[in-house]
């Protein structure tokens, strides 16, 4: 009885093309953000934004721009971790060339580069499909790696490969504490968001989803295959090139090719996997999935009161955490956001379902 | 049935002695036909004839090895799909070949591509003329949604739907490009009679109301000959008669290929 939008009428298309067509869904996600800008801040503790809330909000981004290219497109790649390794780069290089660049334009233009390196792996796409193409990118994965490691150019010739990012300076404040970094990267977030969501609804995300159910059709119908395949790998590699430089300055503070191992490139395919192919909330979601979860298990074993030792709770935890990943997608293969749509088609018409 | 005032214009398409062959296997040989402005042509065959193979060169999605097609006055040896699709040639696809994960609304947005100029970015602020430009051609769909009668389904995942309907989507798609020459792989293919009747129905008022012309490849005869102007007919790839539904029914080399013959 209380999601149901009847009485809801549209009388132009705009109402109806509206992001959030139903009211309930328009209160709901306008309370979770005055919720995150507002609240979250004030009661949230220094572990919880520093060590959940900012990755968290840092993998979705990385989750989001995988979910362009694989799940609207149909592009399987692995090169994220590769992608969100030059962003944070290229960040690093720009903010120390020239120190005097606002940290929001280093962001857009490390974005930027990674979107240049991203269409430069893209081309075999318009050949090469499905697996094939996964190996492709899994290489561009490792090109990028091993060309981090390999030149100190990337490093300022740091001898240990591993260095700190400079401190992030906007509109005269230090952006230093754990409140400013999670609001900065919460900002950023949401505008990114935004942006996709757009582009998802308009023209071009139509393209992506024809050339993703049917190529053939969608070239037959005029559709251009080589555009509208690179401009997806572009902006993906744009949003996974913003989240790594994220990744390094808001979150981590070093840069350092390590953090973006093939690890973390299957992380985030897991994210959008349980998340849901092809769902913007689903990124959120699967990104809240796998880095929520284990905080979660842990925190129940020691309500629980269990003295376990710490090997055996850190065993338990990835064996939990695997089961409930194989539980997920055994019962619902499209992921959680299908999950939450099923959820909402109960709800609207609760209590009388027939 | 060929009605006197048909209004059929000049020639908007001509092959001319297109072969086409994949390896060893000759799926076209030498077929010369044309299609005049504002006519229903009908390309007919036993199975394996080529007919498709023919759907697919027109498109561009096969490039013959011989022979031309001039298009509007324009010759061209080879071309890509999507250059077909500028051109004003639009098609739907004898197993449907729907966008499944999107909404019947969305599908047949998709046909408008060619129509919308909004660069990437200005669709990403969803500001301005690319909003400008969605909702107007938002307009031109839900006025093909009501030609086609499928107003309850505009928001329904395709994948979901039933043949019939998919094959009605289909053609909406196709329809959202404005077409000038509107090429139908078996529309009928799979349908009971009422669907029959129904896409019939919608076929006839395309060609009418918007003056498309539309070659359609079809299996029930009856609805060859009750809907085409003329009909191609092949056989193994090679053109055995060419004419009116009539003149098609009477041809000695029809009957034999349909119905065999005795050596």
């Amino acid at each position: 009885m209380i999601y149901r939008e009847a009485g809801q009428f549209k009388t132009s298309y705009e109402a109806d093309e509206a992001i959030f067509p139903v009211r309930q869904d328009r209160v709901f996600v306008i309370g979770l953000l005055v919720v995150a800008f507002f609240v979250i801040p004030v009661i949230g503790n220094d572990y919880w934004l520093r060590s959940v809330l900012t990755p968290f909000l840092i993998f979705s981004l990385a989750a989001l721009g995988l979910n362009i290219l694989t799940g609207y497109a149909g592009q399987i790649s692995l090169g994220t971790a590769g992608f969100m390794a030059v962003g944070a780069f290229a960040a690093y290089k720009l903010s120390t060339g020239i120190p005097e660049l606002n940290i929001i334009i280093v962001f857009i233009l490390s974005g930027i580069i990674a979107a240049l390196v991203g269409i430069a792996f893209g081309l075999p796409s318009l050949r090469i499909k499905g697996f094939y193409l996964a190996v492709t990118t899994l290489a561009a994965h490792f090109f990028i790696e091993w060309t981090l490691t390999h030149f100190g150019w990337f490093t300022n010739y740091s001898t240990s490969g591993v260095i700190s990012a400079p401190e992030m300076v906007l509109f005269g404040y230090t952006i230093e504490s754990a409140e400013s970094r999670y609001l900065l990267a919460l900002s950023i977030v949401v505008v990114m968001t935004l942006l996709a969501k757009n582009l998802i609804r308009s023209e071009l995300g139509r393209a992506w989803m024809a050339i993703r159910d049917m190529d053939v059709a969608a070239e037959v119908i005029g559709i251009p295959m080589l555009k509208t395949k690179l401009l997806a790998f572009a902006i993906s590699s744009f949003y996974c090139g913003v989240a790594g430089a994220l990744w390094a300055f808001i979150y981590i503070g070093t840069v350092e090719p390590q953090a973006f191992d093939i690890n973390r490139a299957f992380e985030v395919l897991f994210m959008v996997i349980i998340g849901g192919l092809g769902s913007i909330y689903g990124s959120f979601m699967g990104a809240a999935f796998i880095v929520l979860l284990p905080i979660l298990i842990t925190n129940i074993a020691f309500a629980f009161g269990a003295n376990l030792p710490a090997e055996v709770l850190t065993n338990a935890q990835l064996i939990i955490f695997g089961s409930l990943i194989i539980f997920f997608l055994i019962v619902e293969p499209y992921g959680l956001a299908r999950l939450w749509q099923v959820a909402k088609e109960k709800l609207r018409l609760w209590p009388f379902p027939h | 049935m060929s009605v006197p005032d048909r209004n059929i214009g000049g020639e908007l398409l001509k092959v001319d002695n297109i072969s086409l062959s994949f390896g060893a296997v000759r799926a076209i040989i030498d077929v010369s036909f044309d299609i005049r402005e504002r006519e229903i042509r009908a390309i007919i065959g036993p199975n394996g004839a080529g007919k498709t193979s023919m759907l697919n060169v027109i498109n561009g999605v096969y490039h013959p090895q011989e022979g031309s097609i001039t298009f509007n006055g324009q010759e061209r040896a080879q071309m890509k799909p999507h250059e077909a699709a500028e051109q004003g040639i639009a098609r739907t696809f004898q197993n449907v070949a729907l966008f499944r994960g999107m909404t019947t609304l969305d599908n047949i947005m998709t046909g408008r591509n060619l129509k919308m100029k909004s660069n990437f970015l200005s669709q990403a602020l969803y500001w301005g003329p690319s909003r400008r430009e969605e909702m107007e051609n938002r307009e031109f769909v839900e006025n093909i949604i009501d030609f086609l009668e499928i107003q309850a389904i505009r928001k329904t995942p395709v994948g979901r739907l039933p043949y019939g309907l998919q094959k009605r989507v289909e053609l909406g798609r196709a329809l959202a490009a404005e077409p000038h020459l509107l090429l139908l792989d078996e529309p009928m293919a799979g349908m009971n009679l009422e669907e029959k009747e129904d896409m019939c129905r919608f076929i006839l008022d395309v060609n009418e109301e918007f003056g498309t012309t539309i070659a359609l490849i079809e299996h029930d005869m009856g609805v060859v000959m009750d809907l085409s102007d003329r009909v191609v007919v092949l056989d193994y790839g090679r053109k055995i008669a060419d004419g009116t539904p009539d003149e098609v029914r009477a041809d000695q080399a029809v009957i034999d290929a349909y119905l065999g013959v005795s050596h």
